[in-house]
Order: C-alpha cells, then structure tokens, then sequence
C-alpha cells in the first residue's frame, strides 16, 4: 500500500475519533471504554476474534446502537446529538451482505438511488456507473437472490456508495468469500480511499487487516488491547518459529540443550524454535543439528497467524513460555 | 416522509408481483375456506333464521383478513433479518416509512381479498339489506380492523427472530376468529368457550358489520369495535415502533 497519494490538509482532522465507548446490554459489557483515532483518507481495522465486540463497535458508530458512555466523533458531527448529519456522512455494508433478494440488482441500486432522492438525469448515470464499476452489468436484472457471494458483497457496496459515503465502516467484507472474490473486495477497497474516502474494516483475519490498513487496533473482550501500524504490531508478536519431530526423547533432549530458546514437548516429541524464517537462519539451524548428528523427523516452519497475536496481546498475561506451549498443544 | 414511504410502498407491490403466491394465498385461502364452511357445512348450521349466507358473510370478511396477516409477518421479518432494515435506518431513511409501507402494502392487499369475498358471497347468494350509508360504514369498520392487526403483525415480525417463526406468531390471530361469533353465534357454544367469545375483540368487529349489512347497525358493538380497533392500533404501533429503533 506504499505509494498512495495522501491529502496532507485531510489529515489534519480526524474521520472518526472516540473516547471512553462504553457498551453494556443489561449483564454484560460489550465495549469497555474504547478509544479511537482514524484519520480522514486512511483504512483503519479493527482486528479481533467472534464475540470481541466488533460488530457492536459497527453498530454504535454508525448509529444503530446508542452508546452507554463516552464521546465519538464520526465526520466531525457529534455521535450523540448530530445523528441526522451522521448518517448522511457515512456508508454501511453489514456482516451479511443486506440487498433485497426479491429486487434485481439494477432495481437495489435504483431503491438507494431514490431513497436518496437524486434527482433527474443523474440517477440514471449513477445506477448504470456502480453497475459497471462493479461489474455487475450482465446480471443487472436477474434476481440478487441468484447472486454469488462475492457478487452480493460487491451489490451491496455499490448501494452504499450511492450515497456518497465520506467513511465506509465495512463489518468483515471478506467472510465467507473463496480467496479470488477476497481479492477483488481488496483492491474496490484500495480503489475507494484512493478516491479519498475513510474505511473503517473489521475483520477476524490478520493478513487481511495486513493488506489494507494502515493502522490496526487489536480488540478483545470490548477492550483495545493494541494497536498501531501493521508492522508495529508485528514486533509485538511472537515471530515464526520451527517446529521439529524426532524419533526419540533423547534426540529431543539433545537438541533442546542445543538449540538457546527452544520449547520441547515431551508427549509429541517436538521442538518449537524462534525462527524468522529465513533461508540463511534455517540453514544455521540445520546445520547445527547435523553437527551434533541429530536425527530429525519432520520438519516444518510456522510463520505468525492470528493466533499467536491473540495468545501474544491476550493471554491473560501468562509468561510467553505458557503461551508457547499453549500453541504448541493445539 | 410520505415520498419515503411511498418508494417502500412500490418496494412491497414490486415483491407482491415477483411473488404471487403471496397474493393468490391471500385471495384464494379465504375463499375456499367460505366455500367450504358455506357450501359444504352450511346447511347443518342452525343460526336462527335466514340464510346460513346473510349470517356468514361478516365472519368470512374477518376470517379474511387475519389469514392475509402471516405473509405480512414474514415479510417484516426478513427485512429484519436480512438487515435491509438496517440499510434504511443508517441512510436516514424516514423511521416510520420502512413500517408504514408494510402496513399500506397489507391493506391493499386485504382489500383486494375482501372485495373477492364479497363477490363469491354474492354469487352463493348473499342478500344484504343495508343501504349505501351502511356499506360504507362497514367498509370503514373494516378498513379500520386491517389498519390495527397490520400494525400488531408489523410488531410481530419486528419481535421474531427468524421469518418462519414470525409466520407462525400470527397463528394465534388467525385462530381467534373460529372463537368469536364468526361461524356461528356464541351463545351456541360451549359454556367456558361462550364467554370469551362473547367479549373478545372479532366479535364486535363482526357484529358491528353484521349490524350494517343487514340493515340494523349495532351501536353499541359498533363503538366497541372502534375501540378495540384504536387499542389494538396503538399497541401495535408503540410495541413495532420500540422494537424498530432498539434492535440492531
């Protein structure tokens, strides 16, 4: 995402700033005092696991939910008493892909055009534009019930930006999609903050969050548990690591005595090194087992998924060995 | 607001059209549920003079209404569930608009039916001796009882979880009838059963029509039947209102 032109004077307020979002249904707290800061032009997302409290964080922001405490700011307009200015700045595209399955996707996009009382010749321009900008021009007047998932997802953002949306909150764009419609959803993103608008994305899937955003905050249990930029979450996170299988206990015993750091497992005869994964480091390592003839069974390398960030930023503060092992038992 | 809620309305004729079966069910059922009481059972109900007709025209009339209820509660239903409700809300769209178009879309439904059922009662002979005055009065108590359970089933479809059981939560609307004086006039039935027939609801509603199509308005239920209405009304609309704006 290097490259992209930024408008240094947008930059200078913020698209969506909170402080101290609380959400609570009547026993339990779902947001604890959120604090947010995304600036005008930039993709923000909120990573975290089911039941983190994502969807509710969508769902306050853009007003369908009322917050129990704290401040917001979404466009400028107060969260609170500025709703009506609110909803006019922004654009929603659910968990679920929200079209109206009985319309065909030409009459869906026609319904936000009108809703949105754009008048006269323009609206004809405006539906046959998002059509063909996201390719949905063949099946235009076929039911969306027909619909493949990812052409639903992209029917959906079309109707969102009918409206002219400054900020788009998109609640996990990608779940369910095969990997090329999770492609496509990745560059239309690219493609609307490269028109300047603000995405606000959650997702559950660090490498998406990885591709796309330009900061991340990590939420977990309604509270913010990290945040940054792509790469300075990644430092916070356990790197990759190795993990070997030997036939034996005392081959295992040798090489955990040889290799500094590393995390044997006695029941499945493993060992987990710290590794970044690098050809040069993985040749040390190789060569240092061959050094001292040990036999290895089986040999594979772990890059860092979503996991070992969680385990890493939410293990109930458990020293980073028991979360290792905690890994390693899965 | 109204512009709003006539593009929900034309949303709800464009899924009317697209799925006829809506219709035809909401047409066809009470029809062939008169045909059936009134040419098939018919001749064994003893009502107390005149033709089993004249008697079972009005209960018919309610019979249709409440049967056209569940495909109402469905469809708020999925709009609920599928999130298009949500759509609507965040673009600002006028918070009653959404409701109103189903609640409209309902009634002009039902009246589609109740025009059907008063032309099939002709054809079995039905022979009313209201004036014009009456039968505009009936239209009005009965355009009134439509307006009120569409709002309940509006509130229905908003509380239920997933269409199909917002389908099934008007069953106990569309039973209520049976236990009213629709079919046969209460003081016929069973002693537990009489007394509630007696009070609830339908049974102004129907004797209220009964009353004008024969030419004898009732007063008395005929009020009764207006309040009932206005209570039903405002439940409806409080209860899917609250609904509408707290779930998310």
């Amino acid at each position: 995402m290097s490259g992209r032109p930024r408008i240094v004077a947008a930059m200078t307020h913020s698209a969506i700033i909170t402080s101290g979002l609380k959400k609570a249904y009547t026993d339990t707290v779902v947001l604890d005092g959120i604090d947010l800061d995304v600036p005008t032009g930039t993709v923000f997302s909120l990573l975290g696991p089911n039941g983190a409290g994502k969807t509710t964080t969508v769902n306050v922001l853009t007003t369908l939910l009322r917050m129990d405490g704290g401040t917001a700011r979404v466009a400028g307009y107060d969260l609170a008493t500025e709703t009506k200015e609110v909803r006019s700045s922004i654009g929603v595209t659910g968990q679920f892909a929200s079209v109206d399955e009985l319309l065909s996707g030409r009459e869906n996009v026609q319904l936000m055009v009108d809703l949105h009382h754009v008048k006269g010749r323009e609206d004809k321009d405006v539906v046959e534009r998002l059509l063909r900008r996201f390719e949905l021009e063949d099946s235009a007047d076929k039911p969306s019930s027909t619909y493949s998932g990812g052409m639903r997802r992209k029917l959906d953002l079309a109707m969102t930006l009918v409206g002219r949306p400054q900020i788009i909150f998109l609640d996990e764009p990608t779940t369910g999609l095969d990997p090329r419609s999770r492609r496509t959803m990745w560059n239309i993103v690219r493609e609307l903050v490269a028109d300047g608008m603000t995405i606000f994305l959650t997702t559950q899937d660090l490498d998406e969050a990885d591709q796309l955003a330009d900061k991340i905050a990590v939420l977990d249990h309604g509270r913010l548990v990290a945040e940054g930029t792509p790469e300075q979450l990644k430092r916070q996170i356990p790197g990759g690591h190795v993990q070997l299988r030997f036939p034996a206990a005392a081959q295992l015993g040798a090489a955990a005595r040889v290799l500094p750091g590393s995390t044997p497992d006695e029941e499945s005869l493993s060992l987990r090194v710290p590794s970044d994964g690098g050809v040069r480091s993985l040749r040390n390592l190789l060569e240092q087992l061959d050094e001292y003839a040990i036999d290895v069974e089986e040999f594979t390398v772990q890059m860092p998924d979503l996991d070992d960030v969680f385990l890493a930023l939410t293990g109930d503060s458990s020293s980073p060995a028991e979360s290792e092992m905690e890994v390693i038992s899965k | 607001m109204s512009t709003d809620a006539a593009i929900m309305l034309r949303r709800n004729f464009k899924h009317t059209l697209r799925n006829p079966v809506t219709l035809f069910n909401a047409v066809l059922m009470p029809i062939i549920m008169m045909l059936l009481f009134v040419y098939v059972f018919g001749d064994a109900f003893n009502v107390g003079g005149g033709d089993y007709i004249n008697y079972a025209t009005p209960g018919m009339l309610m019979l249709a209404i409440v049967y056209g209820l569940s495909a109402t509660a469905v469809a708020v239903s999925t709009d609920m569930t599928k999130g298009i409700i949500n759509r609507f809300k965040v673009m600002d769209v006028s918070r009653s608009a959404v409701l109103s178009g189903h609640v409209v879309s309902t009634m002009v439904r039902t009246t589609l039916a109740l025009v059907a059922v008063i032309g099939v009662a002709f054809l079995l002979g039905f022979n009313p001796s209201g004036s014009l005055l009456d039968w505009l009065a009936a239209g009005g108590v009965l355009l009134l009882v439509v307006f009120a359970v569409s709002w309940l089933t509006v509130a229905f479809g908003l509380a239920a979880k997933t269409p199909e059981s917002a389908g099934f939560s008007t069953v106990p609307l569309i039973m209520l009838p049976f236990f009213s004086s629709a079919i046969v006039p209460a003081d016929k039935m069973g002693a537990g059963i009489r007394d509630f027939a007696h009070y609830q609801p339908f049974t102004s509603m129907i004797e209220s029509i009964r009353g004008f199509l024969s030419g004898a308005p009732n007063t008395g239920q005929t009020l009764a039947a207006i309040g009932w209405s206005l209570a039903i009304a405002l439940v409806g609309y409080i209860w899917a209102q609250s609904k509408f704006n707290t779930q998310a």
